[in-house]
């Protein structure tokens, strides 16, 4: 069951319940199967379920590709200190919505998810840090842990397994940078919303000075139907670098815009013209973001061939981050949409770093200031300049996320900003 | 605070070309320094923690994929890097140029003018003209309490301020709020740093003119005031200090780093009370009363009547009385004094705190209970402690004595009437005028602590050198020299002619002040000289 809408070409695995009200409710979830990965995964050794994971070839869907299973390797052997894993459901990336529906229709999985993977790596203690936004699906998410508390899922001996491992749902305040890793992490522990400069790394020094583990939503997700099927079973839908499936968040110009379950290396014009339903008014496609708003924009020529995996659209010429797929047909007007971008991460900015401080109000300024018409030809190297001097300057990469859609936009789509700058117009109609 | 690396292994790396080797966990800012190469930076400062946030200090690493931060980047063996390498530059100027943004660039009215660092970054690297066409933010000024004055236009966000509230005196009575671009520091409402006992140093340690001093504000010009290195006087502590001068004034006082006793900082009361050092009136001529009549004279004069009071006195005994203001080579030459007059008592009064102010974050630092600087040395060369906590009583015996009394420093104020009436002579060397030693038989002017050198030990028996900042008035002259020559004119020692001589003399009257030569002991980098500059 697909949710709003749904597609005979998804392959619905985390979404097959999106939808269908019963599957929230533990009793709904076991009917339909859940639970049993985690069964499975507590028969094996900790070590053997990291293997399985390794071999699945899962990667973060948070937006890194970053492999799974070697992550959780990296974790110290189980000692005198607690060791943590963090659920990262801070989801807060412009165009990107497929957490949240996760945490709405299916929160047990997510539970399994967290408590076969605290398994994995001796964690006792596991916290889902949710975005401060998500009201309706924290509150579903924690009434889910209550239950799983009640039934001996959570607790001090997990399913008669004797394991002690505890789930806390953490509400944030609603800021972006508390979904950067160890921004969360800060903000966890009741400090500001800062990331922490690397190294250390969390799996050595992470939340409350502990070895931690910080995985997204949909990885966690991903990983029950993997111990319960196995990596080879994964392994047939997507490629060789990025097997599995992945939620595709589709926004702006479809018919038929949500999230949709593909096989990595799914086709881009496919998941626009046939599963989206296509553009409206059979206008043509000009721009695609493709991994939600850091990541560079394609032109409609880039998109012709790209194929939607991590591989896929690098070759493209941008990143497939957390798959959340922005449209914009020819009425879309580039400049506009950068502006709403640069305004977004100014405000979001934590402050720390002053290139990123400074910066990200700076290019927002002069990008008003474009399309208020009083823009120059020499406003647009600042531009470039100054997303140079804010690329891999930084703690974090949040800079780097506006300097992305800046430099590609003018690389693309220069004479949309000359025409603002030299003849006052618009080359979109937005 | 930055950790202290084990100085067993050594690493060798090489900065601009030259090769340094430093221990193990060195970063590589601070290997930098050793070589004297200073790599620009805000937020970390030596005795802070480092966020590494201000990307100034950015060099380039060799094989490493991006420009590394050197305030925590650790040192590695064979390590090649490039402080000032064409992209470390670019990115610095880039840097600088988003600092000014939104600055104000009102340098002439700035009191951090000449001894800023985004001036001298600025100057240095920076553009020569700023590309922004933008309006500025505007925060404007705000009063964060105590001494301390917030410009927030002029702020560079390097939060050093915030963690010295945080880290070191423990109280987190600043704050960033909001973020991104409006990030700014700020109190907790109305609540500042007025109830903050070391807040001062955050007006130190701000690289630019954001946090600046209300006692300081528009007094001077930062090129205008000439540093001298010395202790500060108001407890026994025995910080160390600069006093800043013009003008043969005090202007302020500002922390000398000394690892040892208090790193790199001093407590709102020892800051704030320098104001008396600036006093006029001051006793400036040796005044000698006769026949009820009080006479000015040259010190050759002075000292002549003087020998031949003294001359052969001493049977009912000397009293002497001093103020632990004075320099141990001063108290020194009272006890002396008392000596070749035949022996006597010695004692000093000050004033006690009821509590000690500790700097919570920073072992062994504390405004002290003795709010004097040289209890400790007073003690070991022989004085008693009289009177009451505030510095006041235990006159009753020396106002009813017979013999010889001698004052140094302390002005008596409370002394009970007719003091000294029925003594054979009351000699008062003072650096200010008394009501109660009007009458005493001999007036002699002497320097403070400011105006010549010397020693102090503080509470932990430190020896610390200091030097003169200020002229002392008229014909003052350090305590010491007017003893040791009165001393010598009554057949006792030669007198010392240098404040060394008399440091040296006063090592061998107590032999626990006497463990290091003059130079090393009291003149090394880490004991009292000045080599690190305050702030970072």
């Amino acid at each position: 069951m697909g949710y709003p809408y749904s597609h005979p070409k998804e392959v619905p695995i985390l979404s097959r319940h999106f939808g269908d009200p019963e599957a929230r409710t533990l009793d709904g979830w076991k009917a339909r199967g859940g639970y049993e990965g985690l069964k499975k995964a507590l028969a094996m050794s900790p070590g053997d379920v990291v293997g399985v994971v390794k071999g699945s070839g899962l990667r973060g869907r948070g937006g890194a590709g970053f492999p799974t299973g070697l992550k959780w390797s990296f974790m110290p052997e189980k000692g005198s200190r607690p060791h943590y894993l963090l659920c990262n459901a801070d989801e807060s990336e412009p165009g990107t919505f497929k957490d949240r529906e996760l945490l709405r229709w299916v929160p047990h999985l997510l539970i399994e998810g967290c408590v076969i993977a605290a398994y994995a790596m001796g964690a006792e203690h596991a916290y889902i840090y949710c975005r401060g936004e998500f009201f309706e699906a924290s509150a579903v998410l924690a009434g889910a842990v209550e239950d799983a508390y009640g039934a001996g899922i959570l607790g001090d001996d997990v399913m008669g397994s004797g394991q002690t491992i505890d789930i806390t749902v953490h509400v944030g305040a609603g800021a972006y940078i508390c979904g950067e890793e160890t921004g969360l992490m800060n903000s966890l522990e009741g400090r500001r919303g800062e990331p922490r400069v690397k190294p250390p790394f969390p799996a050595a020094v992470g939340a409350f000075g502990m070895p931690t583990t910080i995985n997204n939503v949909e990885t966690l997700c991903a990983v029950p139907p993997i111990l319960a099927n196995g990596a080879e079973w994964y392994r047939q839908w997507g490629t060789e670098r990025s097997p599995g499936t992945k939620l595709f968040c589709v926004s702006g110009h479809v018919n038929r815009p949500g999230n949709y379950e593909l096989p990595m290396g799914f086709p881009l014009r496919e998941l626009i013209d046939d599963v989206s339903g296509g553009i409206p008014g059979g206008r043509a496609l000009k721009a695609v973001i493709p991994g939600g708003s850091s990541v560079p924009i394609l032109s409609a020529e880039e998109c012709e061939a790209c194929e939607l995996c991590y591989e896929g659209v690098e070759a493209a010429g941008s990143l497939l981050g957390c798959a959340s797929v922005i449209v914009m047909d020819e009425s879309a007007d580039i400049v506009h949409q950068v502006m709403r971008m640069a305004s977004f991460y100014a405000h979001e900015s934590c402050g720390q770093c002053t290139p990123c401080r400074e910066g990200t109000t700076w290019i927002t300024t002069i990008l008003r200031r474009i399309e208020d018409g009083r823009g120059t030809e020499e406003d647009l190297d600042t531009l470039i300049e100054l997303s140079e001097q804010m690329t891999g300057t930084t703690i974090c990469v949040l800079s780097d996320s506006l300097a992305a859609p800046v430099l590609s936009s003018i690389a693309k789509f220069k004479d949309e900003y000359l025409a603002l700058i030299r003849r006052g117009e618009r080359l979109g109609v937005a | 605070m930055a950790e202290n690396p084990s100085p067993t292994e050594g690493v060798t790396l090489t900065v601009d070309g030259r090769e340094v080797t430093v221990p193990r966990g060195t970063t590589i800012l601070q290997a930098a320094q050793a070589i004297g190469t200073e790599v620009p930076h805000y937020c970390y400062h030596p005795g802070l923690s480092a966020p590494a946030m201000c990307r100034l200090c950015l060099v380039e690493v060799e094989g490493a994929p991006k420009l590394q931060p050197s305030c925590v980047t650790q040192v590695a063996e064979g390590q090649v890097v490039h402080t000032a390498s064409e992209q470390a530059r670019r990115m610095r100027t880039g840097v600088l140029e988003f600092y000014l943004l939104n600055h104000p660039l009102d340098c002439p009215i700035c009191d951090q003018s000449g001894e800023c660092d985004l001036q001298d970054y600025v100057f240095a690297e920076g553009r020569e003209r700023g590309r922004s066409r933008e309006p500025k933010r505007v925060f404007g000024r705000d009063d964060f309490g105590g001494d301390v004055l917030f410009y927030g236009d002029r702020c560079v966000m390097c939060t050093r301020c915030v963690r010295f509230m945080n880290e070191m005196e423990e109280n987190p009575l600043l704050a960033v709020v909001e973020r991104g671009s409006r990030a700014v520091i700020d109190t907790f409402f109305e609540e500042g740093l007025e109830e903050a006992s070391w807040a001062g140093n955050v007006v130190d340690i701000c690289p630019v003119g954001a946090l600046v001093s209300k006692d300081f504000l528009h007094k001077a010009r930062a090129w205008d005031l000439e540093h001298t290195p010395s202790v500060c006087p108001n407890c026994s502590q025995g910080c160390n200090i600069e006093l800043h001068t013009r003008d043969n004034l005090v202007h302020r006082m500002k922390p000398r780093y000394n690892a040892d006793v208090n790193g790199h900082w001093i407590c709102d009361y020892g800051r704030e009370r320098y104001e008396w050092l600036n006093r006029t009136d001051r006793l400036e001529a040796p005044v000698v009363r006769r026949g009820g009549r009080s006479t000015a004279m040259g010190w050759k004069q002075a000292l002549s009547l003087l020998r031949e009071r003294l001359a052969g006195r001493g049977g009912e005994g000397v009293k002497a009385v001093v103020s632990p203001l004075w320099a141990n080579e001063d108290l020194a030459g009272a006890a002396a004094l008392v000596d070749v007059l035949g022996g006597g008592s010695v004692v000093y009064r000050s004033l006690r705190a009821d509590r000690e102010v500790p700097l919570a974050g920073y072992e062994g630092l504390a405004r002290r209970r003795d709010l004097a600087p040289n209890v400790r040395g007073a003690r070991l060369l022989g004085f008693d402690r009289v009177g009451d906590e505030g510095g006041q009583g235990g006159l009753d015996e020396i106002a009813r004595h017979k013999g010889v009394i001698i004052v140094l420093g302390d002005p008596l104020d409370d002394a009970p009437e007719g003091l000294g009436a029925r003594s054979e002579a009351v000699v008062y060397l003072g650096a200010y005028a008394s009501e109660a030693l009007r009458s005493a038989d001999f007036s002699l002017p002497v320097t403070t602590f400011a105006e010549q050198e010397g020693t102090f030990v503080n509470h932990a028996g430190r020896a610390q050198r200091f030097r003169p900042a200020l002229d002392g008035p008229g014909a003052a002259r350090p305590a010491w020299l007017v003893l040791g020559a009165l001393v010598e004119a009554l057949g006792g020692d030669r007198a010392p002619r240098t404040a060394r001589a008399a440091y040296e003399r006063l090592a061998d009257r107590v032999g626990s002040l006497g463990g290091a030569p003059y130079a090393l002991r009291a003149g090394s980098p880490s004991t009292s000289d000045p080599t690190v500059r305050a702030g970072g």
